[in-house]
């Protein structure tokens, strides 16, 4: 998993409350046996005016000039600012797959589904939860000023503003660390592999049919 | 202190480290099929990874293989990567896998008990919620997600938290016609869908010690309906007896540790529960699910229910909106109901004893002229070729069904096995959510043999009031 320490980065806002995973990538794209590959396919039914299949080539597609994503202000956007529950709907982790392959590294909302928020962790990206007076803030801060950037600083759990403000945010330490470090729970794990041969040794003599070979 | 349940014994001897409430636990028997694990694959090469115990993997595809013309291939080109994409990874990775032409292929929950893989006292996991059918064997079985394939292929652990612990007892003795999963459903009306939700449940009384391992298989495998994502019962020797002379069951050497380890996979007398439910099995009838919940379930000589009558808002609007979409009246007769399609089969009702139950209702009779399609589709290579040394394919076939290949078929509809939008269908599967056996499909949840007199009556009935 890529490091995360500080994110300078344009913010797209997604000004609508309870996104789903479905919205954030639609059920046809679920058959694929790839994690990479879903970016061109996020927000597929708000970005594109067709219906989007697995398999196209999604540049010849017809774009919704009037969504976010594709308007030349919020191009090169590494973060996204969004409403309430933000990742509702399915437990599968295609949704934080596409949006990492699009570029996002920050989701910043009031709040977010519970599994999504997780699952946002395992997979590179940092959701941040700020209180809705501080939201709406940003909301309209990003309308007002074109290329509006935030730095984001994960070492330090603070957001810098162009205005020069600082906003302080909560992360739980364990998933900081991992961020920070670049390591997902695999490399954790792997950091304990002396344990987990001990325990395989252990378990040898106590119950060393559980070390048949299945073949 | 008091004593330890057995889901305290499970998780203890599976930890192998412990950080706060974070335990890493080591995973004995990882189970996989075609759908979930593809991406852990990808990341495996990604990073560079190799799997930590091959030879402990057991991989099947299911979810998509088509039920009939097998010797044909797969025709969705999607679908057909999907399980070339398993063989491919089995095979890269040197992972057992029973392809989709090998005798022994079947629905992953259903192969790994009848091969001997599911053992006693192991830790089992799955990419597939259903993976707590194999806690009938007193093994500690869950289902995970795509990212906790990819963690246990690489290491053989998974971080968790301890769950709390639940028992369900069931005492005493089931009336004639009563079965498994009508004590499932039971417990299902009564828990609710979330009743389990951060427990380990324990089935127990004597009513779950007198089911078959196969009965107990179907209860467990709906434990995740109860909102828990594990269920759990006591090794005796039933346990015992069915795992005795499997392919994969332990050599005759460790017969004696064996014995000795098992029999003392149970919870101790003084253990304490953190929520106990219990049920009265002569009070169980017959279970017809009615809505597109689990938990909305009633006796098949009871009514629909009518929402006006239920108190909390919230529900009330969620029995309205259940009705619309299953095309019910409240009030309705369960046995008015009539069916177009029949579907015996999936993790939950598709062994050797649940197509016995359904075949001795059926024998001799015809299917009604009014249903579309009555299908059987066997769990495994293995239960169909038993079946058919017992003449029950003929049973079937004879009485107007069609004998299908194994699979998960139209548990799901991922392959071509499906519900078209307004049909309804008595399912001897677990889930009646919307659009789960097909969009606008609506699925009644019922036991094999209240799915064989449906099929007969063309409605719902008691298979003991189907005439001769
Ligand atoms: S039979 Fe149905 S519930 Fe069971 S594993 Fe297959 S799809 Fe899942």
């Amino acid at each position: 998993m890529q490091k995360f320490t500080v994110v300078d980065a344009i913010v797209a806002p997604m000004d609508r409350p309870n996104v789903d995973t479905d919205a954030i990538i639609p059920k046809q794209f679920l058959k694929s046996i790839k994690r990479s590959g879903f970016g061109p396919n996020l927000f597929d039914e708000w970005r594109y005016l067709d219906i989007g299949e697995p398999g196209q080539d999604n540049s010849k597609r017809p774009l919704n000039e009037n969504f976010v994503l594709n308007q030349a202000r919020y191009q090169g956007a590494r973060i996204l600012l969004a409403r309430e529950n933000f990742g509702c709907g399915s437990s599968r982790e295609h949704a934080p797959w596409a949006l990492e392959d699009y570029g996002f590294r920050v989701i910043i909302a009031p709040s977010f589904a519970d599994i999504f928020y997780n699952n946002c962790f395992k997979n590179g990206i940092l959701p941040i939860v700020l209180n809705v007076e501080i939201v709406d803030r940003l909301f309209k801060a990003v309308e007002q000023r074109p290329a509006y950037k935030l730095v984001v600083d994960l070492h330090d759990q603070v957001i810098a503003t162009p205005d020069g403000e600082n906003i302080r945010f909560d992360v739980d330490s364990f998933r900081r660390h991992c961020l920070l470090e670049g390591l997902d729970d695999i490399a954790l794990t792997l950091q304990h592999v002396e344990d987990v041969r001990a325990y395989e040794q252990r378990r040898r003599k106590i119950t060393p049919w559980l070390f048949t070979d299945i073949d | 202190m008091a004593g330890k349940t057995l889901y305290d014994k499970l998780w203890d001897s599976h930890v192998v480290r412990e950080e706060d409430d974070t335990a890493l636990i080591y995973i004995d028997r990882h189970l996989l099929h075609e759908v979930t694990s593809p991406q852990a694959f990808e990341g495996l090469r990604i990073a560079g990874r190799r799997v930590w115990r091959p030879a402990t993997n057991l991989a099947t595809p299911d979810h998509n293989v088509p039920t009939t013309d097998r010797q044909k291939g797969i025709v969705d080109p999607v679908s057909r990567l999907q399980v070339e994409t398993l063989d491919q990874n089995c095979a890269d990775f040197s992972i057992t896998e029973f392809a989709m032409n090998d005798l022994r292929q079947g629905i992953v929950h259903v192969i790994g008990p009848e091969q001997g893989a599911t053992l006693p006292g192991m830790t089992v996991v799955c990419g597939d919620s259903h993976t707590s059918t194999h806690g009938a064997f007193a093994a500690l079985a869950m289902g995970i997600g795509t990212s906790e394939v990819e963690h246990v292929l690489a290491t053989q652990c998974l971080i968790q938290n301890k769950a709390k612990n639940m028992r369900v007892s069931v005492e005493g003795e089931l009336p004639a016609g009563v079965t498994a999963k009508d004590i499932v459903l039971s417990i299902i009306e009564k828990t609710g869908t979330a009743g389990g939700t951060g427990h380990t449940i324990e089935f127990t009384g004597s009513a779950i010690r007198a089911l078959s391992m196969e009965g107990r298989m179907t209860v467990c495998n709906m434990a995740i309906e109860a909102g828990a994502r594990a269920g759990l019962v006591a090794v005796d020797d039933a346990t015992i007896d069915y795992v005795r002379g499997r392919p994969y069951s332990p050599a005759e050497e460790y017969r004696e540790q064996t014995e000795a380890y098992w029999q003392g996979l149970h919870s101790d007398t003084d253990a304490v529960f953190d929520k106990e439910v219990m049920l009265n099995a002569a009070d169980i009838r017959p279970k017809v699910s009615w809505g597109t919940s689990p938990e909305m379930v009633v006796s098949i000589d009871d009514r629909v229910p009518d929402p006006q009558q239920e108190a909390d808002p919230v529900k009330r609007e969620g029995m309205i909106n259940a009705l619309a979409y299953m095309g019910l009246e409240p009030g309705v007769t369960i046995s008015d109901i009539s069916l177009d399609k029949i579907f015996i089969g999936s993790c939950t009702n598709s062994r050797i004893e649940d197509i016995r139950a359904a075949a001795d209702v059926i024998r001799g009779r015809n299917v009604a002229s009014t249903i579309k399609l009555a299908m059987v589709v066997p769990g495994s290579g293995l239960v169909k070729a038993q079946a058919e040394q017992e003449g029950l394919d003929r049973v079937f076939t004879e009485a107007g069904f069609e004998w299908r290949d194994p699979g998960c078929s139209m548990c799901l509809a991922m392959n071509a096995d499906r519900l078209e939008a307004g049909e309804r269908c008595a399912s001897t599967s677990n889930r009646n959510f919307e659009g789960r056996q097909g969009r606008g499909g609506r699925t009644h949840l019922v036991s094999p043999a209240i799915a064989a007199a449906a099929a007969i009556a063309g409605h719902f009935i008691d298979p003991a009031k189907l005439e001769s």
